[in-house]
């Protein structure tokens, strides 16, 4: 299969002006770390960001950063480092749970809304990214939003773009927001609570004014415990005062321990990468997004019906569950799970023939498809640009 | 009166009666409006120097009238011009006449409240503050404030995404939405996002937010809302040099710090609002600061002495730190009263560009001689922290050709602002006020884009038509 790796806008243009000409159908590719998520679709051709790489604008005093598309996530996020300052919206790194190799894509972390523990207080990647510049599935170059982060001029491209997955666009540079790095971390974890405990405990945490930036659960694999965590970050002094406020509203709790440094930090970055879930061999992974409060609802229904393993972030309101990679992956008992307690789950890691022949993305009312459709026509009206990647169809 | 609006259709200017005959065997009397005498206090809304009589106005009371409404009108080839409370600044609401006005501003009720997964549920016509009003009971508040947050609906606020004053922190409106009922032009009832976060597919939502009513009506609404902070404490901190004013916004930022508010005033702006609200602002200063930082008495101790310790090397020459609630209400009471003060002193347009910071005193500096050489003032006041200004351009409606020129100075404060990386509008939406001027902004191919995107939704342009895009260079998507 032809790769096309473009150097610029320019050449990315060409390239897919031609394959709209022809109807060449296109992969839209960085690394491809992330090949094997999504549905697996037929295409001709692949054009990838890999030779558009580099910083194109860093300003720090105005908390701004572009990237082309095909600089490394990790890239980035030194080059903020060097700064005292980071991505906001802690974006995940799937390879562990994947199982891949090579330099994740600041353009994919666009591209498919890549957010992690942080989410819950700064927003996700989509809230973050506040310009975008893309070739359409025509071959234009277009731009939206730009480098300030107050912008309401026209309308928002920026986040149709977000999390589009390539369909809509073959994204060239993206424009982040982004927030100093915090002088301190601390995670107060209680042990010994049962699934709906512990969310209890997260939900008045995350209802405290203590700002917590991280709020998650590990049952025990007996799951007659588990570690529930809340995480406080900012200057000493506030985090002093607020880990010791926090620890008063969870008096009642009996087993609480506080953690820090190298520790706390492999610890977040487990429940970031869902790593939590991978020493389980050959199992699928699923994504689960949903009301906070309904989030042990949605484990247990999906228990019920099969041997399933998981954690909670985001206050029980993200909730990442392995199942046994038979039949369909467990995705009745998903589908059935988020109809009765709302939200919509992802599959995230399971095989390409099991991918091919379920709903790998929630399905969505038949109005919410029928404007995907017209969006889709409106920005690639040949169908070329990764068909079929998130429905069948768009 | 320098901005056009389309031709009317004269065959829906004659079919009138039996337009408003259809619309009144869809809601019940009381919630339509015809006579022009009522229909009058339609005609404009924050941008009052523009006025349209809209053939009809309709206040439905659910989402079934609306898309009942919705598809007559699409039905009948009638435009539609959404309407919250009518606070636009960018004549977002100002209608035309041969469109209906469709006024949510009767849906006015919180429909459900979760503390526990910290959502709000509202219909879309209640005011943004009202939001914030219905679940302070339990210590929370719906974050985004502009300054209009009395008045102006949830549903002008996702039309315009709105943002405010303490969105440095918290975010805009985009940043707080979850969910939205949307009508669409043929009445059909779309559920977009929800109670959770991140729905699945498109985006839709982030699209339909600051979409300025071309895409569907709003009935709808989920947002976050969050408990508050233990406290907040205002200082100021006033400049002898707007260069330091602008440096020490930089150095604020740079030592990792994100104030909550971070408001900048210049010296006219001062004054007028001293004037008015008594807050204790030094008229001695060519610029001052407003730093609002939240917490415990602690946290804000602490965080007020870093602050201080970073602005003393730009000499300020005030630096007052809030002692009271009362202090501290009364200088935000002069900042947010800032339009409203201006008013009393003089006609006004209000700008809304957005720059990056590090261009402020080249741009504070160019905004002063534009004005100058049309021969007119300006007082500035904006959020300082994202490069979000406002400068208000003072004119007296009474001398013939002075408003005229004010439009003119705003239209070049504008093209400067994106000249310099910036854009034309941060917060107060694009309406009729900039739309002429998006091509400064965008190129052909952008506004393509940007139409098409559009035209999923209206491909007749019956929706708000008059706003947002350039006259000419529309096409039937």
């Amino acid at each position: 299969m032809t790769v096309h790796t473009p150097r610029d806008e320019q050449d990315a243009s060409i390239v897919i002006r031609e394959a709209a000409d022809k109807g060449t159908l296109l992969n839209i590719a960085g690394n491809g770390t992330k090949a094997a998520m999504g549905r697996p679709n037929q295409t001709d051709a692949s054009i990838s960001s890999t030779a558009m790489s580099g910083i194109t604008l860093y300003e720090p005093a105005e908390l701004v950063i572009s990237a082309r598309a095909g600089t490394p996530v990790l890239e980035v996020m030194r080059v903020l480092a060097a700064k005292g300052q980071e991505l906001p919206f802690e974006p995940m790194d799937y390879r562990s749970l994947l199982g891949t190799r090579g330099d994740p894509t600041i353009g994919a972390v666009a591209a498919m809304n890549i957010s992690g523990p942080r989410r819950i207080m700064a927003g996700a990647a989509r809230d973050s990214l506040i310009g975008v510049r893309f070739v359409n599935g025509r071959g234009e170059v277009v731009k939206s939003g730009g480098r300030v982060m107050k912008n309401v001029t026209g309308l928002d491209l920026v986040k149709l773009m977000a999390g589009s997955w390539g369909t809509l666009g073959f994204l060239t540079e993206v424009t982040f927001k982004v927030l100093p790095k915090q002088e301190r971390m601390a995670t107060l974890v209680i042990r010994g609570l049962d699934d709906n405990q512990a969310i209890e405990a997260l939900s008045m945490a995350l209802g405290s004014p203590f700002d917590v930036t991280g709020a998650a659960h590990i049952p025990d694999r007996d799951r007659r415990g588990g570690s529930t965590l809340i995480r406080l970050e900012g200057f000493r002094v506030s985090v002093d005062y607020r880990m010791n406020e926090m620890k008063r509203l969870m008096k009642r709790f009996r087993f609480m321990d506080i953690l820090e440094g190298v520790g706390a930090e492999a610890l977040w970055q487990s429940v970031r990468d869902a790593t939590i879930l991978t020493d389980q061999g050959n199992r699928a992974i699923w994504r689960v997004s949903t009301v906070p409060a309904k989030g042990p609802d949605v484990a247990a229904h999906v228990a019920q019906a099969l041997d399933a393993q998981w954690f909670y972030d985001w206050g029980g309101g993200l909730v990442w569950i392995s199942t046994p990679i038979e039949g369909d992956a467990g995705a009745s008992a998903l589908r059935e799970a988020t109809r009765t307690h709302g939200g919509h789950a992802t599959l995230v890691r399971a095989p390409a023939e099991v991918r091919s022949t379920l709903d790998v993305f929630e399905p969505q009312s038949d109005a919410v498809m029928t404007l995907s459709r017209g969006i889709k026509a409106s920005l690639d009206p040949a169908g070329i640009l990764n068909p079929g990647r998130m429905y069948a169809g768009i | 009166m320098t901005i056009a609006f389309p031709k009317p259709d004269e065959a829906v200017l004659a079919r009138r009666k039996e337009i408003v005959e259809g619309l009144g065997r869809l809601v019940a009397p009381e919630a339509l409006i015809v006579s022009e005498d009522e229909r009058r206090a339609f005609e404009t809304d924050g941008l009052t120097s523009y006025r349209q009589m809209p053939l009809a106005v309709v206040l439905p009371s659910t989402t079934e009238e609306v898309s009942a409404i919705m598809r007559f009108c699409h039905a009948n080839g009638v435009k539609v011009v959404p309407r919250g409370a009518g606070t636009s600044l960018c004549g977002g609401a100002i209608p035309q006449e041969d469109a209906i006005v469709l006024g949510v501003a009767k849906m006015n009720r919180v429909i459900d409240v979760s503390f526990e997964n910290r959502t709000a549920r509202v219909q879309s016509g209640i005011t943004n503050l009202g939001i914030s009003q219905a679940v302070a009971y339990e210590g929370f508040f719906y974050a985004p404030d502009p300054s209009s947050q009395l008045a102006c609906t949830i549903a002008g606020n996702i039309a315009m995404n709105s943002g405010g004053a303490h969105c440095l922190k918290y975010g805009v409106t985009t940043n707080n939405l979850m969910g939205v009922t949307l009508v669409l032009l043929d009445g059909t009832v779309v559920e977009i996002g929800g109670d959770y976060l991140d729905a699945a597919g498109y985006d839709i939502l982030g699209l339909v937010c600051g979409s300025e009513g071309q895409l569907g009506v709003v009935t709808e609404a989920v947002v976050r809302i969050l408990r508050a902070a233990e406290g907040a404490r205002p200082a100021l901190f006033g400049f002898e040099r707007v260069e330091d004013a602008g440096a020490c916004v930089a150095a604020i930022i740079g030592a990792g710090i994100i104030p909550v508010a971070l408001e900048y005033m210049d010296k006219p702006a001062i004054q007028i609002c001293e004037a008015f609200a008594h807050a204790g602002y030094p008229l001695d200063v060519e610029a001052m600061l407003i730093v609002e930082v939240e917490g415990s008495d602690q946290e804000i101790d602490d965080m007020l002495r870093r602050i201080v310790a970073i602005a003393e090397p730009f000499r300020p020459k005030t630096m007052k730190v809030s002692q009271s609630e009362a202090e501290s209400a009364a200088i935000w009471k002069g900042r947010k009263s800032a339009f409203g003060a201006t008013g009393r002193v003089a006609d006004y347009i209000c700008m809304d560009g957005t720059i990056p910071t590090g261009q402020l005193p080249y741009v504070l500096n160019r905004i002063d001689e534009i004005v100058k050489s049309y021969g007119l003032g300006v007082a500035n006041v904006f959020h300082a922290g994202d490069g979000n200004l406002h400068p208000l351009v003072m004119f007296n409606t009474n001398v013939p050709g002075e408003m005229e020129k004010a439009e003119k100075a705003g239209e070049d404060i504008l093209k400067l602002c994106v000249e310099v990386g910036g854009c034309l509008t941060g917060e107060h939406g694009v309406g009729i006020e900039k739309r002429d001027l998006m091509t400064h902004q965008f190129n052909a191919t952008d506004l393509e884009q940007q139409m098409r995107v559009r035209g999923v939704f209206d491909p007749g342009w019956l929706l708000n038509p008059a706003k947002v895009f350039p006259l000419e260079g529309r096409f039937a998507a």
